[in-house]
């Protein structure tokens, strides 16, 4: 294509574009709230994933013995378990010490259920050790590997509060991809509309293209341009607006949270936007150059 | 060489149920010829004009222009097909945004040609039509003669083998019909096959050239130095 055929697809692209003012602008915003929601939905969905597996990996995993087994024996278990190179640390967790914790937990101190038990240990025979783990990954198979072992009654893989995260995640998973589908649609159809206007505007012109002996291609070029410009910039703007936002919650979460820093722990900005901007961009110049090719391939057969 | 411009074999085209635009029509065109087609509205002489342009498929029959066949061409193979033609229509289909010179370079613009031989060949065919003076008028600016000169430097501006007008006249006075009939003849003088579709008695009569007349859909007569003949 001859540099001047260029200049001219893209000149009627930009002429489309402004003519249609409204319309355009109509499209713009809709593709803008459709990707500002796609973006925040992914914002959140990611996040929660990255606290899912740091809580996964901070829930230790906890083995009980057999009535019986001697400390002996629960050390070489130990010692087993510390030849795995994703676990972490190993703590031996006496009876005495279980209960203490336990009871601490559960009766207040001062209260009729604390002298309850008095001198009595109700879990004497819950010597266990506690395992902690540098990856989540390999969590299943060391408890497949625990469940194994001689004098192992049973491994509490104590998943709760990671299953309550992931279930959360994916309703929150579900919930956007319905709204997102149900918006990108409606921003499908607005764009098409749009070229369409710009289509039954410059019908005479096009008609006289074609008995001129202008290929389908060329006619067109500018209004699939029209569409990629429209989803382009219908996309820049709210990426550009969360890429300020996310930074702004990153902060103000780090300033109100400082507790839980560690296990409320959001992904920096880049490594969020290292896969939104991409597919932020391909989706709005997707939906515009599909959107704009469909109208075009409907309303210019002569 | 074949000397043959066009050929239609047996044409009929119908739209839906009712009686066919076209029926059973043949027509041979030879190259460098100059032919009136005339008939009362509905005759089938736009039909014929939209056929050769392919711009409507025949229902039955054989078209060949210039040595393409029309019943066989694809799609894609449309657009360069249409590049050997020129056309022009009685409301003349000019942009009214852009210029005279714009009008025509548009014909050469959208065959992809360089700027260059834009540049060249415009001025060249506005001197051909006369309206050399006015390249920087708008349509709106000009006579209606004027918008038809422009419609057909634009027709011309590709070099075409072969140059259909539709109604050429049908929107201008009678003195301004004679000039562009007398400039479609120099064009038709330089080697173009020219056929007008009109149904101006007077310009037909007054140029004593070949006059084929529809009816109905059908050929009832065809005549070398004919006369337009109401049916």
């Amino acid at each position: 294509m001859r540099p001047s055929t260029i200049w001219y697809i893209l000149k009627q692209g930009f002429i489309n574009i402004k003519r249609n003012g409204m319309f355009s602008v109509a499209s713009v915003m809709t593709m803008a709230v459709c990707i500002f929601l796609f973006g925040t939905f992914y914002s959140i969905v990611v996040n929660v994933n990255h606290v899912t597996k740091i809580a996964e990996a901070q829930v230790p995993v906890t083995v009980f013995f057999e009535e019986g087994t001697t400390r002996e024996q629960i050390e070489e278990v130990s010692d087993l378990i510390r030849k795995w190179p994703e676990v972490e640390s190993v703590t031996y967790v006496s009876p005495d010490e279980g209960w203490d914790a336990f009871s601490q937990k559960l009766f207040p101190e001062g209260s009729a259920a604390a002298t309850l038990f008095k001198d009595e240990n109700p879990l004497e025979n819950s010597a266990n050790l506690q395992i902690t783990m540098n990856t989540i990954e390999r969590q299943n198979a060391l408890v497949l590997y625990l469940n194994g072992l001689d004098h192992v009654r049973s491994v509490n893989q104590a998943r709760q509060a990671a299953d309550t995260l992931t279930n959360f995640n994916r309703i929150l998973y579900y919930t956007s991809v319905i709204i997102i589908v149900i918006l990108l649609l409606i921003a499908v159809f607005l764009i098409g509309n749009t070229i369409a206007v710009g289509i039954s505007v410059r019908k005479e012109e096009i008609g006289i293209m074609k008995y001129i002996g202008a290929t389908d291609r060329f006619v067109r070029a500018p209004f699939l341009l029209e569409g990629i410009v429209l989803g382009a910039v219908g996309a820049a703007i709210p990426l550009a607006a969360l890429y300020f936002l996310y930074n702004q919650t990153i902060a103000y979460i780090a300033g109100q949270f400082t507790v839980y820093s560690g296990t409320v722990e959001m992904l920096d900005v880049k490594s969020v936007f290292q896969t939104l901007g991409p597919v932020g961009l391909v989706l709005g110049v997707g939906i515009g150059l599909s959107a704009s090719y469909l109208v075009t391939k409907k309303h210019l057969w002569v | 060489m074949s000397t043959s411009m066009i050929d239609l074999v047996d044409v009929t085209k119908s739209y839906g149920k009712g009686l066919p635009a076209v029926s059973h029509v043949n027509l041979h065109v030879d190259k460098g010829e100059f032919v009136f087609i005339v008939g009362s509205s509905g005759s089938g002489k736009s039909t014929m004009i939209k056929l050769l342009l392919k711009e409507l498929d025949q229902t039955s029959g054989s078209i060949t222009v210039n040595g393409e066949q029309l019943d066989s061409m694809k799609h894609r193979k449309i657009p360069k097909y249409r590049r050997k033609l020129g056309v022009v229509f009685q409301d003349f289909r000019l942009l009214r945004d852009r210029n005279v010179y714009e009008n025509v370079a548009f014909a050469q613009r959208v065959i992809n040609l360089p700027t260059r031989v834009i540049r060249k060949r415009v001025p060249a065919v506005l001197q051909e039509v006369g309206l050399a003076e006015k390249y920087k008028s708008l349509p709106d600016e000009l006579s209606g003669g004027e918008q038809q000169r422009v419609a057909i430097a634009r027709a011309l501006v590709n070099r075409p083998d072969l140059l259909l007008a539709d109604e050429p006249t049908g929107n201008l006075d009678p003195k301004t019909s004679e000039e562009i009939m007398a400039l479609l003849s120099q064009i038709n003088r330089r080697g173009t096959t020219v056929l007008v579709v009109t149904h101006n008695r007077e310009i037909v009569n007054a140029m004593k050239k070949r006059v084929v007349t529809m009816q109905n859909g059908v050929i009832i007569s065809d005549e070398k130095e004919g006369e337009y003949h109401e049916a």
